[in-house]
């Protein structure tokens, strides 16, 4: 049988413990190229597998013609829609998108066929071979008209509406102020293409080696589609190249499965960029109608929000997307008064789904643009207004829920505010907007600065059974943790081995390739979860040994083992005892397996209303931009921030976080947007589809909250996602300071400010 | 050397001198990029593949001691030349191609990477160190604004470069005896 090389990362050097900044047990391999990504599996006497996608964003197939396709010599196999021989359709939240098309298609891109051929040129040639027969049929475009348009797909064009009603709704503030927002299509652009491997077992069964977000939550779907038991097929973690949300849903997983099973060989599918562009989900459009109101001293009555989330073909994870569009809408402030109208709709646009910040982002302009208007117009100063409404513990959020944990909302903005101001722009073009390009006229060069403030839940929300499994064994000093965490760049393969060190006091951690046959589910890689809740999974499997260590040495001693304490650094403490964890297990082999879950929570009741998360994480920026006010072109200059963290667990890994995703921020503020044109993708590249360089990035100061959060192990919140919900905003707010142009739509363009 | 008679593509056999070593390619179509050729024909993966067009420096390489972007390369066209590739770098003292792949060795470049915080997901990081090799090769002591632009045709998505930049500010000041 084949077999692909995934051996066991070590642990570094002692001394990583909680608190410490360990280098990546994986960083060394990375460095060297070894490292093997999903793209870099090889078997003996695997074929190349690719995809055909339909060129049409709506269009019935009247035929499909493979037969050229397998004229072709080195071509092993097509499959098609009749060949799924399980479900026909797949879905993170519901089941409702074809594994391939069979007798219409819905977005540009959408899977007809997919072919398996000994050379990826020879599979290519073979794409272009197959016959297509398409009758082209009006595109759905336009989400405003989606409702009250025909289904284009049998669930309907409304993936799902939430309403919000909060406090009063007929009371009225001293002041009002209204706006028109609007959001484009962001990509998450991770660099490592959608692939793997799949290797048929020879009874039936496959392994796949794949990039993923959540391997037994992928395994699933897999297994449905392919009418399979899930035991029959068997998921690893291949080498993940980033993900941000885009490797939730499975993209090219079924496809490589049906291929190799059909081949009864082993086949490797990785997309090109272009069809990456194509072949994941996307951050949703959206566009957004706010009104608020204010006393005449600033503080905030009432916020009416209307949201329009433009879901694309397939459902993806919309429903959670717009739920979070709803619950964060009216900001991290004290509104006592809000009605949240939410609504993500199906069109012929591409699907979109999970990214980074997921439904928060796209709110968070919108609720800060209009804290700025409402800024203005009472004369008041943007950081005092905010400070003056900030949330606190304590205080209830427009569903009712009332926030129990830390939300230091004031210390985020006081910090963000309190970082130095960069120097005046020097006099080299290089450090001014248009960079390289060397156009900026100096004199009339503009700089603004702006303010924004942003929050969401952490975990899984309303009701979901949100869990994470570790087993840990303890063996001659050194800890084994299995635990099936997708480490998509994260560094949670960091964070174990602290965790593990600090639990247990040893030095060296071995971890266990991640997979779905060693252990249960991790659950998934997003919504700044895995610390929290693996974290907290290896936590308790490690707890759980040291208490068999512990009573071992209870007996040994001769001693009751409550006369023994464990220390939160791994040491068993007692008369006349104090020893380490691992020290005391000797050449005993000790083994424990946990399941971490966070509080229940609730579903949404009709008005809005429940206990749908566990906790909040809160971030303020600052930025600091200059315009060529001439060319419309910008320069992000630097970025302060003050991140609400509960506790710094690493510190470089949360700063290499706080720099990452302000960039992505950035980016959506200035460049990042994928172009539709009558339901066609126009920019699928790196040439079109512009991601920051190191030319384009800001300095970056940050500052971290540190509060504990009560409920969460070591008191650590997660940090993905804020540094990117507020950033966009900061500077779309600098940029309004910097032209005096009222900006409400980002990414903000040169011909928006000129 | 490759020929087309019709459709039909005729396997192609060259050698290529890879990290000092010379390589026989047998296989490979005409028209294949030294990435592909690298990567799926001689077993060197540590040149990546993000974009395939020139644009994200995850396949960068030097072919006779200029960077180039190895998706951009006729592989057959670079027989004859000196490729290094992320596997071939080799610490200081040391050849090319005697260094990495033997274990845990690594280049300034290399270990500033990883102590810095300059790797999350790793996929970008092959190309951001060989780049950083050539850069500091060229400019011993770059200003912080003249890395930025070096490294402008390496993308990166995981950083925000904050921490790549650090790691070439560590290795600056190592090689020039100045504080970091």
């Amino acid at each position: 049988m084949t077999r692909v090389e995934s051996p066991p990362v070590r642990g570094g050097p002692a001394g990583g413990r909680v608190g410490d900044s360990p280098v990546r047990p994986d960083g060394t391999p990375k460095v060297q190229g070894r490292f093997a990504f999903s793209s870099d599996l090889h078997a003996e006497g695997m074929l190349w597998g690719r995809t055909l996608r339909s060129p049409h964003p709506h269009a019935r197939i009247a035929a499909i013609d493979v037969g050229p396709a397998l004229a072709i010599g080195g071509v092993s196999c097509v499959v098609t829609a009749a060949d799924v021989p399980g479900a026909a359709t797949y879905g993170l939240i519901s089941a409702d998108q074809p594994v391939f098309a069979r007798d219409v298609v819905r977005y540009e891109g959408e899977p007809v066929a997919a072919v398996a051929a000994e050379h990826p040129d020879t599979a290519r040639r073979a794409l272009a071979a197959i016959t297509v027969t398409y009758e082209p049929l009006p595109a759905l475009t336009d989400p405003e008209a989606a409702p009250g348009a025909d289904p284009i797909h049998p669930d309907g064009n409304v993936i799902r509406r939430i309403e919000i009603v909060h406090g009063d709704p007929a009371v009225t503030g001293d002041v009002v102020v209204e706006g028109s927002y609007e959001v484009g299509m962001q990509d998450q652009a991770f660099l490592g293409p959608e692939s793997g491997l799949a290797v048929p077992d020879g009874e039936g069964g496959v392994d796949l080696w794949v990039a993923t977000q959540w391997l037994h939550e992928d395994r699933d779907q897999v297994a449905a589609c392919l009418g399979l038991a899930p035991e029959q097929v068997r998921l690893h973690l291949g080498g993940v190249g980033g993900a941000f949300g885009g490797r939730e849903d499975v993209s090219m997983q079924v496809h490589a499965c049906l291929l190799a099973l059909a081949a009864g060989r082993p086949v490797k599918m990785s997309y090109l960029r272009d069809e990456s562009f194509l072949g994941h989900v996307h951050r949703h459009p959206a566009r957004m109608r706010y009104r608020h109101h204010a006393t005449w001293e600033g503080d905030l009555v009432r916020v009416d929000a209307e949201v329009l989330l433009d879901g694309g073909a397939y459902a993806s994870s919309s429903a959670a997307v717009v739920a979070n569009a709803a619950r964060f809408a009216c900001g991290p402030y004290r509104v006592p008064h809000a009605t949240v109208d939410a609504v993500c709709v199906r069109t012929n646009n591409p699907p979109c789904g999970a990214m980074r910040g997921f439904g928060a982002v796209q709110v968070c302009f919108a609720y800060e643009s209009q804290m700025d208007r409402l800024a203005a117009r009472l004369g008041i100063d943007p950081v005092e207004l905010r400070l003056r409404n900030a949330l606190g513990p304590g205080d209830m959020l427009p569903t009712g829920q009332t926030i129990t944990g830390t939300a230091p909302v004031a210390e985020c903005i006081r910090a963000a505010a309190a970082h130095p101001l960069p120097p005046p722009p020097g006099d080299g073009l290089l450090e001014r907007p248009g960079g390289a390009g060397r156009t900026d006229d100096p004199g009339r060069t503009r700089r603004g600065v702006g303010f924004a403030v942003g929050y969401k839940n952490l975990l899984y929300s309303e009701g979901f059974d949100d869990t994470s499994e570790a087993r840990v064994r303890l063996e001659a000093g050194v800890a084994t943790v299995a635990c099936a965490v997708a480490e998509v760049g994260q560094g949670f393969v960091t964070i174990a081995t602290q965790v593990a060190r600090t639990m247990l006091a040893c030095d060296a951690v071995v971890l266990e390739p991640p997979d779905t046959v060693g252990v249960g589910s991790a659950g998934s890689s997003s919504a700044s979860r895995q610390t929290w809740m693996s974290g907290g999974a290896v936590q308790r499997a490690c707890g759980l040994v040291a208490d068999q260590v512990r009573s071992a040495l209870a007996r040994r001693l001769d001693v009751a083992p409550e006369s023994l304490s464990l220390t939160e650094d791994g040491r068993l403490v007692g008369p006349g005892v104090d020893v380490g964890v691992a020290e005391a297990a000797g050449d005993e082999v000790y083994e424990a397996s946990a399941v971490h879950r966070h509080r229940p929570t609730t579903p949404l009741d009709g008005t809005g209303q429940g206990t749908p998360d566990v906790s909040f994480v809160f971030a303020a920026h600052r930025a600091v931009v200059d315009v060529d006010p001439d060319l419309g072109l910008v320069r992000v200059v630097q970025i302060a921030t003050g991140q609400d963290v509960g506790r710094v667990l690493h510190p470089t890994q949360v700063m290499g976080q706080i720099e990452g995703g302000i960039a992505q921020g950035v980016g959506l503020a200035v460049m990042e947007e994928i172009v539709m044109d009558g339901g066609l993708v126009r920019n699928p590249s790196f040439t079109d589809y512009l991601v920051p360089t190191a030319a384009d990035t800001p300095d970056v100061l940050a500052t971290c909250i540190e509060q504990p959060e009560p409920d969460a192990p070591f008191g650590a919140k997660g940090v993905g996602e804020p540094p990117t919900i507020s950033s966009t905003a900061a500077v779309a707010a600098a940029i309004r300071a910097a032209t005096g142009v009222d900006v409400t739509r980002v990414p903000i363009r040169p011909w928006d400010l000129v | 050397m490759t020929r087309r008679h019709g459709t039909r593509v005729v396997d192609a056999v060259y050698e290529l001198t890879v990290n000092g070593q010379p390589r026989q390619v047998s296989g490979a179509h005409a028209g294949d990029s030294l990435l592909h050729v690298l990567r799926d024909r001689l077993g060197l993966p540590g040149a990546k593949n993000a974009c395939e067009q020139g644009e994200c420096g995850s396949c960068s390489v030097l072919v006779d001691g200029v960077l180039v972007c190895a998706c951009l390369e006729l592989a057959e066209a670079a027989a004859g030349c000196e490729i290094t590739t992320v596997e071939g770098l080799a610490p200081a003292g040391g050849e090319p191609g005697d260094a990495a792949l033997a274990g845990d060795v690594l280049t300034d470049v290399q270990q500033a990477m990883v102590e810095a915080g300059g790797v999350q997901c790793g996929f970008c990081t092959p190309g951001f160190v060989v780049a950083v090799h050539d850069l500091l090769d060229r400019v011993p002591e770059p200003t912080t604004l003249e890395v930025r632009e070096a490294l402008a045709g390496n993308l990166c998505r995981c950083t925000g470069y904050g921490r790549i930049l650090a790691a070439v500010d560590q290795v600056v000041a190592v090689r020039t005896g100045r504080p970091s």
